[in-house]
């Protein structure tokens, strides 16, 4: 009798034992895998979930494995909001990374501080960290690291009057805001301001109002297709004026589009698609050229600076996770917040509790388009 | 100021053509049957996409783009005689709201097949742009004002020459007239979806040279040329394509003198504005009988 107690007991000692070694590490994930913003959630979920794949070769995190809970939100903002309800509530996650888009983060990021969990967000927009709130980061790089580097380069050439032409939808607007602030702000005279919409064919009436405006240089904010329609009217109509594109065409894709009228154009890239390029000295080298021929190899397609998104918003949560020693979303929470001069695909993360971005203009690298590619600005 | 003129004349008269093509195509269902057929932007896509998915594939350029336009009039053809017959003589509205699903069937096949990227066909003739009046132009503008005037004069022939032509034109007047007359209701009914296939194939294929093509840019070119088709007088195959030239006029000089943000609305302001006052459409009839 004494005996088969003993068993029972020890028994039960054994599985509880086991369930809480093999208890794994619960992160949430908000991705726009299908819909309008899948060019942008479809690379960062392959990242995500390549990513725990690696880790949990490595054997996990602190010893557990990690587990991904990632939804779809399918682009649209409602089913954000009720994916991060059920990752909070029933999930119980540890952290959760998303959204894609800013729309979507924006909705959910007031859950968080309630919940007390931790997110760490894919998209741009900079009112997702300005104010701080201290439950919220997000790992893209904003508009104004990329319109600041641009206006370096401006400066250093001389320029004195900017142009801009941006595309009417969600991050034209964005970017035509912090352009408008930036230029005057910077000691440029902004003399045109032009705007297009994103399913625009034809731009020669706005650039044509441009060149009567005679600028140094023109600003282009928009994503594709739209500026490699610019960037064939600028060719047609013979201008000569310098144009740069935002980091949003930082694609071959957009190479492929506007051909020949690419050639010449200068814009913002991350370090990923210049990797090779890169003095061996850059901290990210390794890291990307690692990445780039990983996704490869793995998806047969190219990488892109949003599929790095998912890399840098689970790696830096991982990284929390090993420095707290511990899941609980507070103890992440605080270990995020220090990170400093860390590696990742879109710059070296360095979070403060006044810079939930951890980025600055040197995320970005100066590029002209020549010879149908990428070469770095010196 | 008024030195862009002749630029945005130009620009304004290319993406003109594209809503005039469009348009006619509208045309083209509603005359022979009374629907609007809300697929119309996505025959344009398909034209384009087709050429460029055929191009890859290895066809050269004239052969992609002929074979582009024939599936596509073959696939109007097809959704005549497998969706719109079928279901009969319903009111209108019902095929009206078919021709949506089936516009959204094409955008999500297409998407789903060929991917979400934009694609760019090589231009006809080079792209060392001309000067024009002190306009620089496209040689590829040129090729799509030509085809276009091409294409109006073929179909203006068609209606007034051929009997198939002058059959689509009495099915168009009367139905039930032209049925007792011995003409086939049903197959220039099939006819006229061929041939607005084959109207927005050819618009889609010569245009993407210039515009880029991608599985949705059907959705603005549908409503633009439906708003060309207002501008003109619905009905009206000259209308059509004359309120697709003015649309893109009236936009490229909203552009160009009063506001590229307003660009949009400018011309549909006009269009309101003209719907007011002569709710017919400017070279509609005087009665609007047909509903």
């Amino acid at each position: 009798m004494m005996l088969r107690l003993l068993s029972v007991v020890a028994a039960l000692v054994l599985c509880a034992g086991q369930s809480l070694a093999a208890e794994p590490i619960k992160i949430g994930a908000v991705v726009s895998v299908t819909g309008p913003a899948s060019f942008l959630g479809e690379p960062e979920k392959n990242t995500l979930e390549m990513i725990r794949d690696e880790l949990n070769a490595k054997g996990g995190l602190l010893g557990r494995p990690v587990e991904l809970i990632l939804y779809d939100d399918e682009s649209d903002v409602n089913k954000a909001v009720l994916a991060a309800e059920k990752l909070i509530k029933k999930d119980q996650v540890a952290a959760v990374i998303g959204a894609t888009t800013s729309g979507s983060t924006l909705a959910i990021m007031n859950k968080f501080p309630a919940a007390q969990v931790p997110l760490v967000s894919m998209s741009a927009a900079e009112k997702i960290v300005n104010p701080v709130n201290p439950w919220v980061f997000k790992v893209a790089p904003s508009d104004r690291h990329a319109v600041g580097r641009i206006l370096k380069h401006a400066q250093a050439k001389g320029y004195k009057k900017i142009a801009i032409l941006t595309v009417s939808d969600g991050f034209g607007q964005a970017g035509r805001e912090v352009l408008k602030e930036l230029v005057p702000a910077m000691g440029f005279t902004l003399t045109a301001d032009e705007v297009y919409g994103p399913k625009d064919t034809d731009m020669t009436a706005q650039l044509t109002k441009l060149k009567d405006a005679a600028p140094d240089a023109i600003i282009c904010w928009g994503t594709n297709p739209g500026p490699a329609v610019v960037a064939r009217n600028r060719a047609q109509l013979g201008m000569k004026t310098p144009l740069y594109m935002s980091h949003g065409v930082a694609s071959r894709k957009f190479i492929e589009l506007a051909g020949e009228s690419a050639e010449g154009l200068m814009l913002p890239a991350g370090h990923l698609i210049v990797a090779s390029q890169l003095p061996d000295s850059q901290p990210q080298k390794v890291l990307l050229l690692a990445y780039t021929s990983q996704y490869k190899d793995k998806f047969k397609g190219d990488v892109s600076p949003f599929g790095g998104h998912g890399w840098d918003g689970l790696k830096l949560v991982a990284k929390a996770v090993e420095t707290a020693g511990s899941d609980k979303p507070a103890a992440i929470r605080d270990a995020l917040e220090k990170i400093t001069a860390f590696p990742g695909i879109g710059g070296v993360f360095s979070f403060t509790d006044k810079d939930h971005n951890g980025l600055d203009a040197n995320a970005f690298e100066m590029v002209v388009i020549q010879g149908g590619d990428w070469k770095i600005l010196k | 100021m008024f030195a862009g003129a002749p630029q945005y004349l130009i620009s304004g008269l290319t993406v003109g053509a594209t809503y005039g093509l469009t348009a006619l195509g509208f045309t083209m269902i509603f005359n022979t049957t009374g629907i609007i057929n809300f697929a119309q932007g996505e025959f344009v896509m398909l034209g384009g996409m087709l050429a460029v998915v055929l191009q890859k594939a290895g066809a050269p350029l004239p052969v992609a783009i002929m074979l582009a336009v024939a599936v596509t009039a073959l696939v109007g053809c097809l959704i005549e005689r497998g969706v719109i017959r079928p279901v009969g003589r319903t009111a209108p509205v019902n095929l009206v709201i078919i021709t949506i699903g089936i516009s959204i069937l094409l955008r999500g096949a297409v998407m789903l097949i060929w991917g979400k990227d934009t694609f760019a066909l090589p231009p006809f003739s080079g792209s060392a742009p001309l000067a024009i009046l002190g306009a620089a132009v496209q040689p590829q503008s040129l090729w799509v004002l030509l085809i276009t005037l091409l294409l109006l004069v073929a179909l203006k022939l068609f209606f007034s020459r051929t009997i198939h032509g002058k059959a689509m034109l009495a099915c168009a007047c009367e139905q039930k007239a032209a049925a007792l007359m011995g003409i086939s209701v049903d197959r220039m009914a099939m006819l006229s979806f061929g041939l607005s296939g084959f109207l927005g194939a050819v618009g889609g294929a010569i245009l993407t040279p210039i515009t880029l093509t991608s599985y949705d840019v059907g959705v603005m070119l549908g409503l633009k040329g439906f708003a060309a088709c207002i501008l003109g007088g619905l009905g009206n195959p000259f209308g059509a394509a004359a309120g697709g030239l003015i649309l893109g006029v009236l936009e490229s000089f909203g552009a160009g003198f009063v506001s590229s943000a307003y660009k949009d609305a400018f011309a549909f302001i006009v269009l309101l504005a003209l719907l007011f006052v002569k709710p017919t459409g400017l070279f509609g009839g005087p009665k609007s009988d047909r509903v």
